[in-house]
């Protein structure tokens, strides 16, 4: 079978989509695969290409002078001080930070109190969570409809949780 | 109102309230930052002044913080800072710092805001006895109140964002600060103490952060902040130290079963000491208020009333000597003028 994006090539890559609640299904070479933004190397999660993450990340900077895009700081500073710069330090260090923080808390997941203005955002997360187990459960099942479905309830969330109102600004 | 009216008053911690006799007050304090600023010890001095200009006037309007003080640290002086410390309202590392830092506090003393401490908002809440469920309604109640107002940073899965990971989450530490002579005079204590750091739970001397325990007094809280609910630690606090007071009270028992003469002639020393010294170092003095506390809890000091020893733990602190005495004074000076405090207040 040949690629259906170069006409060239084997087709190797076989990924089915849906597109509008319409099951799609599209045959391509490696090369095109990862033109369009696959990456072939590990396992490819067919979950992640119905919600269009699929594949590509950022190429970064090197990790010893990764600094935070907010604050600045680098990651030998974290390391010199044991204090983080800002809030965001937790998302650029999160790689340093998330087996630090699994062995002095012993967890990973805070579950006690949430400030008002978080409320939505928290409850949509912990929708989309939910929605996403159900969503992988479909596609294993070859349940396209589902999947869809699925898809769509976890755009929505999405927005409305991005969306929430930030009772707290001032 | 300045630092000095403070003095008028016993300090949240050792103003009369439950039976204080074993455990000596319970704290507790919340780590929150703001969402859109540079951690205190990364933003430099000219931003933590706007943060805590920013924030000033908010937290002095609360009702939850009325009546209300407030000190900048820049506006007060080494001694008065020091006071502010060895009251328990703020830590070492705030007390050595200067503009862009500030307090903000119920005049009762209680309640209470650190300002670009190591996070922005340091909430205390501060009693005597065992009160931590009690301290968590009011605790609570002002950071409800405090982030209508200011936009905290929180993370969904790591919870409230804190300078250091070692607070992340819960931004909770229940601390509660137990007297523990029975423990120490039956050589017993060292047992618990490795018990309790088995279970996750740190032990502190008394003025925190790697002081040694003098005076018997030993602090008790949680380490780790995240994976549990802020009910959960308090209540898991407070269920541990009611062990502690039991062993506590069974070594005191034994004391007095097995080792009547010996518990006396301790007692009688420290009391004895006290009324009678001329010089007394703030480490011998606090050992020996210890000494004298136990005896009146087991009733062997008829005459004395504990109040009146808690009082003393807090005056004879070097910086409230001072302030008494209204001038800096050297050590040995200091040791003389609380040799005299103590003889008067006792006698």
């Amino acid at each position: 079978m040949h690629c259906e994006v170069c006409q060239e090539n084997e087709a190797t890559v076989h990924l089915t989509q849906i597109v509008d609640g319409h099951v799609k299904k599209i045959n391509m070479c490696e090369a095109c695969a990862a033109k369009s933004g696959l990456e072939m190397k590990g396992a490819l999660s067919i979950t992640d290409i119905l919600l269009g993450l699929g594949g590509v990340k950022p190429a970064g900077r090197p990790e010893a002078d990764r600094a935070c895009p907010r604050c600045h700081m680098r990651r030998a500073d974290f390391k010199k001080t044991g204090r983080l710069g800002c809030p965001d330090c937790y998302e650029t260090f999160t790689a340093e930070l998330a087996p630090m923080v699994q062995s002095m808390h012993h967890s990973s997941q805070h579950v006690g109190g949430i400030p008002v203005h978080e409320e939505l955002r928290v409850q949509k997360t912990a929708e989309i969570a939910a929605l996403q187990q159900a969503l992988d459960k479909a596609v294993a099942g070859e349940n396209f409809e589902e999947a869809a479905r699925l898809r769509d309830r976890i755009a929505t969330c999405r927005a409305q949780g991005s969306a929430a109102p930030e009772k707290g600004d001032v | 109102m300045i630092v000095d009216d403070l003095l008028l008053q016993p300090g949240a911690w050792l103003a009369p309230g439950a039976d204080t006799g074993i455990v000596v007050s319970s704290r507790l304090r919340l780590a929150r930052n703001l969402r859109d600023a540079a951690f205190p010890g990364w933003a430099g001095e000219e931003e933590c002044e706007k943060i805590w200009q920013r924030l000033r006037p908010i937290l002095q309007g609360l009702p939850e913080l009325a009546p209300v003080v407030a000190f900048g640290m820049a506006e007060l002086d080494d001694l008065e800072r020091m006071i502010l410390f060895e009251r328990h309202l703020i830590s070492n590392e705030q007390a050595h710092k200067g503009r862009g830092s500030g307090l903000v506090a119920t005049k009762d003393e209680s309640l209470s805001v650190m300002v670009n401490e190591e996070d922005h908002l340091r909430l205390q809440a501060m009693s005597p006895g065992l009160t931590l469920r009690a301290i968590w309604q009011r605790i609570n109640a002002l950071d409800h109140a405090i982030e209508q107002q200011v936009p905290y940073a929180f993370s969904v899965k790591l919870g409230y964002l804190t300078a250091c990971p070692t607070n992340v989450g819960t931004g909770l530490r229940a601390s509660t600060m137990l007297h523990l002579p029975g423990l120490v005079l039956m050589n017993e204590l060292n047992p618990v103490l490795k018990g309790l750091t088995k279970i996750g739970l740190a032990v502190r001397g008394l003025w925190g952060e790697g002081t040694e325990a003098t005076g018997n007094l030993f602090q008790i809280s949680n380490q780790i902040t995240l994976g549990d609910r802020e009910e959960n630690i308090v209540q898991h606090i407070e269920q541990i130290v009611l062990e502690v007071v039991e062993h506590e009270r069974h070594a005191r028992a034994r004391l007095l079963e097995r080792k009547e003469l010996v518990l006396r002639d301790y007692v009688g020393r420290a009391y004895g000491v006290l009324t009678h010294a001329h010089l007394l170092s703030s480490k011998e003095a606090l050992d020996l208020l210890s000494g004298l506390r136990l005896g009146i809890d087991l009733g062997l000091v008829p005459r004395v009333d504990r109040q009146a020893v808690d009082r003393l733990l807090l005056l004879t602190q070097p910086a409230h000597l001072q302030k008494l005495e209204a001038k800096s004074l050297k050590a040995k000076d200091r040791d003389r003028v609380r040799a005299e405090l103590v003889r008067t207040q006792l006698t």
